[in-house]
């Protein structure tokens, strides 16, 4: 235990490191993510048939591929339509797709299981479409879709581990490396493995708490 | 007499969904204060044209005009009939007030706040002047009170109330109720009637839809009965009510006394 804690002293600045680019990298794409779900959510719950089609098709890729070959894409295929991306930039941009698909499913649910009434009684009163959306539709959403926003938050935080292979020095990266010089690595995945655990505790439990009121 | 004198006329209107047809050339006017309800076994079109008028439901021919202007479509006489845009169909929306069967209630927003939202976005008033007409509206329907609670923490009655007051607040030419005690406990009918009643007393113009014979007759200085699509008889309360002259009213109103 002694031999652990010396090594794991050595070893903070470079964890450190890597858990705030873990939250960075998370906090990036839930806020992109975020954007983009938003945006499509309310074109798959009230664009006509026609319109709905590519922001379908781009829900049911995200979703029906794994979060790894989004990422392994993001990295490549920019390089090869010779855009310049770092690392990160490409990770970030995959798990910000990644967050928009499932954003856009909870927007979309949220916003359906609001009666047609409320519609209606806006427009009664004059509002358009689009105060509609901003002072009656979201407020209401609000409320459901919080908690699984929640859940798409904790998802990314475990997603952005998959950034190690392609070499982003976040949080899992940087403890294999710190393994790699000091070859104690069950002791090491489990401290990693307990700092994600304790975070998406600590949001989940928040999510309850949302939940509850 | 200038065609221009009626507050609303509908001309002609006709509406199916699919082959279904729902309205089949429905023609009614209305004038400033006049009182109408519209009666008639369900299904006979009476809520869709409610609807027609409030630019709720697209309709396939006729015209409906509100205070001189051809509301819903553009150059509706003759040649392609175009809907409007959103924002041209939200302003002429605003020119009716509606009131649901279910209330409606925006339920995120406390009575007040029902009543301040449409006069802050549409009308465009400050919060103060806003909330000065919305308890000004709420005290007229009796809600002054209640005016912090959500529409959770209120009775259907209540409620009803509040949507009153939230239609009425935006000043509109023209109030359409929809079946607006449908939905309430016998005991809620009457405070919600009542309201309606020292209304339409006030001068508002009202086109109603409703199944309350008594207080249709009572409030009213017209009433319609449809059928099947179509306006059949459009005459006095009492005359509707006294001496029905035709058959299918007769019938129907026999089967709303038991």
């Amino acid at each position: 235990m002694d031999a652990f804690l010396n090594q794991l002293w050595i070893a903070r600045w470079p964890l450190v490191d890597g858990l705030l680019t873990t939250l960075q990298i998370s906090l990036a794409a839930i806020v992109i993510g975020t954007i983009i779900g938003v945006l499509v959510g309310v074109q798959l719950t009230y664009g006509s048939f026609v319109s709905r089609i590519p922001f379908r098709l781009y829900v049911e890729i995200m979703r029906g591929t794994p979060v790894l070959v989004s990422v392994l894409a993001a990295f490549y295929i920019p390089s090869v339509m010779g855009l310049s991306l770092t690392a990160k930039m490409a990770g970030i941009l995959a798990l910000s797709f990644f967050a928009g698909a499932h954003i856009a499913e909870l927007t979309r649910g949220s916003l359906q299981s609001i009666p047609v009434g409320q519609i209606e009684a806006g427009r009664s009163i004059g509002l358009t479409f689009r105060q509609i959306v901003v002072n009656v539709l979201f407020p209401q959403a609000l409320r459901s879709a919080l908690p699984p926003w929640i859940n798409t938050g904790v998802e990314l935080i475990k997603g952005s581990s998959l950034l190690s292979l392609i070499g982003v020095a976040e949080l899992l990266l940087n403890t294999q490396e710190v393994i790699g010089r000091n070859f104690m690595a069950i002791q090491f995945y489990v401290f990693s493995g307990c700092i994600y655990l304790v975070i998406n505790i600590a949001l989940d439990q928040a999510a309850r708490t949302f939940d509850r009121r | 007499m200038r065609e221009t004198t009626a507050l609303l006329q509908i001309k002609n209107l006709r509406k199916h969904y699919g082959a279904v047809e729902v309205l089949k050339g429905v023609d009614l006017s209305l004038n400033k204060s006049e009182v109408v309800s519209i009666i008639g076994s369900s299904g006979s079109g009476k809520t869709t044209l409610l609807r027609c008028v409030n630019l709720l439901e697209e309709f396939q021919q006729g015209d409906i005009i509100l205070d001189g202007e051809i509301i819903g479509y553009q150059s509706a006489t003759g040649g392609e009939r175009h809907r409007l845009k959103d924002r041209e169909l939200s302003r002429q929306r605003s020119m009716t007030g509606m009131v649901f069967q279910s209330f409606n209630l925006f339920p995120h927003l406390d009575a007040a706040g029902n009543v301040m939202l449409g006069l802050r976005k549409v009308r465009g008033m400050g919060k103060a002047e806003a909330r000065e007409i919305a308890e000004k509206w709420l005290d007229r329907v009796g809600l002054l009170p209640r005016r912090d609670n959500f529409p959770s923490q209120l009775s259907g009655g209540q409620q009803q109330r509040v949507a009153i007051a939230r239609a009425l607040a935006m000043n509109p030419k023209l109030v359409l109720l929809d079946e607006i005690t449908s939905a309430l406990d016998p005991e809620l009918v009457q405070e919600v009637l009542m309201t309606v009643k020292s209304i339409a007393d006030d001068g508002a113009t009202l086109l109603l839809v409703t199944h309350e014979m008594r207080f249709a007759r009572d409030v009213s200085s017209r009433v319609v009965f449809m059928e099947q699509g179509r306006i059949v008889e459009d005459d006095t309360p009492e005359e509707i009510f006294n001496r029905p002259k035709n058959e299918r009213l007769a019938s129907f109103l026999k089967s709303t006394r038991n």
